[in-house]
């Protein structure tokens, strides 16, 4: 079913192609200046809204919610290597679950977002149960599908306020920390994006994160291992869901209003091309993705609705040229 | 309106919707029988099929006026610039990536699809187009039903079509060589099969089927717009499932039942016609849990 030797040949061919990557690769082999970057990142996230206006600082938010659905969806694409096309339906699911129970039934936001969990995995399951028997070509097109119907479904039903979506969403509060301002949600989307990544990181070096590299590379030899391919499919896959929903919930706080417009399937392409272009299965590949695809848009404003003409010839490009991505993992 | 007539008036819409759904769903089949792979942009060749049509019609109707003999020829140059337009497609974007791992090949397809619906959004601005063909709505009245020339005209024209396909597979020597490469294309190598060109020629095939449809989509509803390909190409995508992928009967039956089953259930009460796409979509789910390999096809036996 996979073409096992095709993911090395591919892989011969980048090295002298990339000669900065390679010196790259080598300076953050060791760990003193790996932590020592991290920690740079981490300083300049914390320290820069501190120096510039509201208005960068909203924007960065939004870099960061993209960080986290990004390293959610590399987890289902990168790391098992299985499409899902209607990623903003986790997202969805996860906003709207808070969004009902913080402002119809007057629950606490951090209570619902266990609830935004189980209901995005039992959204997983459902949709990865079947489908993830079958060819991995189906998963792609039933998540499609998935996605148009749960943006569907919320314009329809009464409960998550059809088209025009829910509004005047408490923002929450924590430990008497009234969290309302941009810089309080900036704060703890950094917060999130940071455990998004460690645990993200975390996963990647477990042992299902090594069964998901093995499943990726040959499905009938991983099997043959003893690799419950199915099993672990479905985990990647609820993992990932769970990885959105989690950045919807806070998405339906930091805005206090959504709508089913927000979760379009041009929302699952942007967060498809972010993990593609960053380069599929790297955490720091992934974040610099996420952080162009919301950075770009910004110095193309005048393009209007070619921007995303764009952006899909871009992935076309991508695809033919470099399917690697920008910043590749190197086992894969 | 007694069930007689709300009978009669749902099986005409649904075969007509059964038709265009059978249309796109032959190419999905036919291209994921030779080259294994599931175009997502299929939809989006519908699309612009739809769009051929209406530019063809435009100019062909200052010659043949608004006759069905100008639509016929609007269809015809709509099906073989689509058809070229796909081979371009798979000679860019598919080729090159048939060793490549199957995400790489998923992903292209998909960025395919982007490319052709945003080059049709930038165009028209998200605009709904009209598609005016000027011949009225006539028909006839079988007492208290209602039936317009216009759905018995495209109905026969796809059954037309696919009868014409069925010949062409079954008959001549590429539909011969067409069904050798979907069971082993490196067999077909040894025996002097030129692969490529009979990939090509399924490509050709399958967007011209596809453009078709979408000029008789244009026709029927009178309107046309950028994101049309995308439901289509999903339901599409279901009857394929349905009939079982691969098999090219299968997806003639398959786009007919989901057709009907689409015009009979928006009569189920709590259905209506607004949950008619997320029935479909529960069809899908449906046959791939309790029988994937869909009514008239083999199961596939992976080989290691």
């Amino acid at each position: 079913m996979s073409e096992p030797n095709s993911a090395e040949t591919r892989s011969e061919q980048t090295p002298a192609a990339n000669g900065l990557l390679d010196h790259m690769y080598v300076f953050f082999d060791d760990v003193r200046h790996r932590y020592g970057f991290y920690a740079l990142v981490l300083i300049v996230l914390v320290v820069m809204p501190l120096l510039t206006g509201q208005y960068i600082t909203a924007i960065m938010t939004n870099a960061l919610l993209y960080v986290v659905l990004c390293l959610g969806l590399n987890i289902v694409v990168g790391y098992a290597g299985l499409l899902d096309l209607g990623y903003a339906a986790f997202f969805a699911v996860g906003a709207y679950t808070v969004g009902i129970l913080t402002q119809e039934f007057g629950m606490n936001f951090w209570l619902t977002i266990p609830c935004a969990v189980v209901t995005a995995s039992i959204a997983g399951v459902v949709i990865g149960g079947p489908t993830l028997r079958l060819r991995s070509d189906y998963l792609a097109i039933v998540t499609l599908g998935f996605g148009e119907i749960v943006r569907f479904s919320a314009r329809n039903l009464e409960i998550t306020g059809g088209a025009s979506g829910l509004a005047a969403i408490p923002s929450p509060s924590l430990f008497g920390w009234h969290i309302d301002s941009t810089l309080d949600f900036y704060y703890i989307f950094v917060l999130l994006a940071v455990v998004a990544c460690i645990a993200s990181h975390r996963l990647h070096n477990s042992r299902l994160g090594r069964a998901w590299l093995y499943v990726r590379h040959d499905e009938d030899a991983a099997e043959v291992m003893g690799i419950n391919r199915v099993r672990v499919k479905l985990a990647a896959y609820v993992i990932g869901s769970i990885f959105g929903a989690m950045g919807g919930a806070f998405f339906a706080v930091n805005l206090g209003a959504i709508s089913p417009e927000s979760f379009s399937f041009e929302q699952s392409v942007l967060v498809l091309l972010a993990v593609v272009l960053g380069g599929m299965g790297r955490i720091p590949g992934v974040i610099l993705g996420a952080f162009i695809v919301v950075l770009m848009p910004e110095f193309l404003r005048e393009l209007g609705s070619l921007r995303l003409l764009i952006f899909a010839v871009l992935l076309l490009l991508i695809m033919l040229f470099r399917p690697t991505g920008i910043w590749p993992d190197r086992r894969s | 309106m007694s069930w007689l007539e709300v009978f009669f008036t749902q099986l005409s819409n649904g075969l007509v919707l059964g038709s265009f759904y059978a249309l796109v769903a032959l190419g999905y089949t036919m291209i994921f029988g030779v080259i294994k792979l599931l175009n997502f942009a299929h939809g989006d060749v519908y699309m612009i099929g739809a769009f051929c049509g209406f530019g063809a019609l435009s100019l062909v109707s200052g010659i043949l006026g608004d006759t069905w003999l100008g639509l016929f020829v609007a269809m015809l140059m709509s099906m073989v610039a689509v058809g070229f337009l796909g081979v371009i497609i798979q000679k860019i974007a598919y080729q090159p990536m048939l060793a490549a791992p199957r995400l790489s090949i998923l992903i292209t397809a998909l960025a395919v699809s982007l490319v052709l619906q945003n080059s049709a959004l930038a165009l028209t601005s998200g605009e709904y187009t009209a598609f005016q063909t000027g011949l009225g709505y006539g028909g006839v009245d079988f007492g208290a039903v209602f039936i317009a020339y216009q759905s018995m005209v495209l109905v026969g024209t796809a059954a037309f079509l696919m009868i014409a396909l069925e010949f062409f597979v079954k008959r001549t020597m590429y539909g011969r060589a067409m069904r050798a490469v979907s069971v082993d294309k490196d067999m077909c190598r040894l025996m002097g099969i030129n692969v490529s060109r009979v990939i090509a020629i399924t490509f050709l095939i399958g967007s011209g089927l596809a453009a078709a449809a979408g000029t008789m989509a244009g026709i029927y509803y009178g309107s046309i717009w950028y994101f049309m390909g995308f439901l289509v190409g999903l339901k599409a995508f279901t009857a394929a499932v349905i009939g079982g992928i691969g098999s090219i009967t299968g997806a003639m039956l398959g786009g007919l039942i989901l057709g009907m089953l689409e015009a009979f259930g928006t009569q189920i009460p709590f259905i209506g016609s607004e949950w008619k796409d997320v029935f479909s979509f529960s069809i899908l789910i449906l046959m791939l849990v309790f029988k994937p390999t869909g009514l008239l096809g083999k199961s596939e036996v992976e080989r290691i």
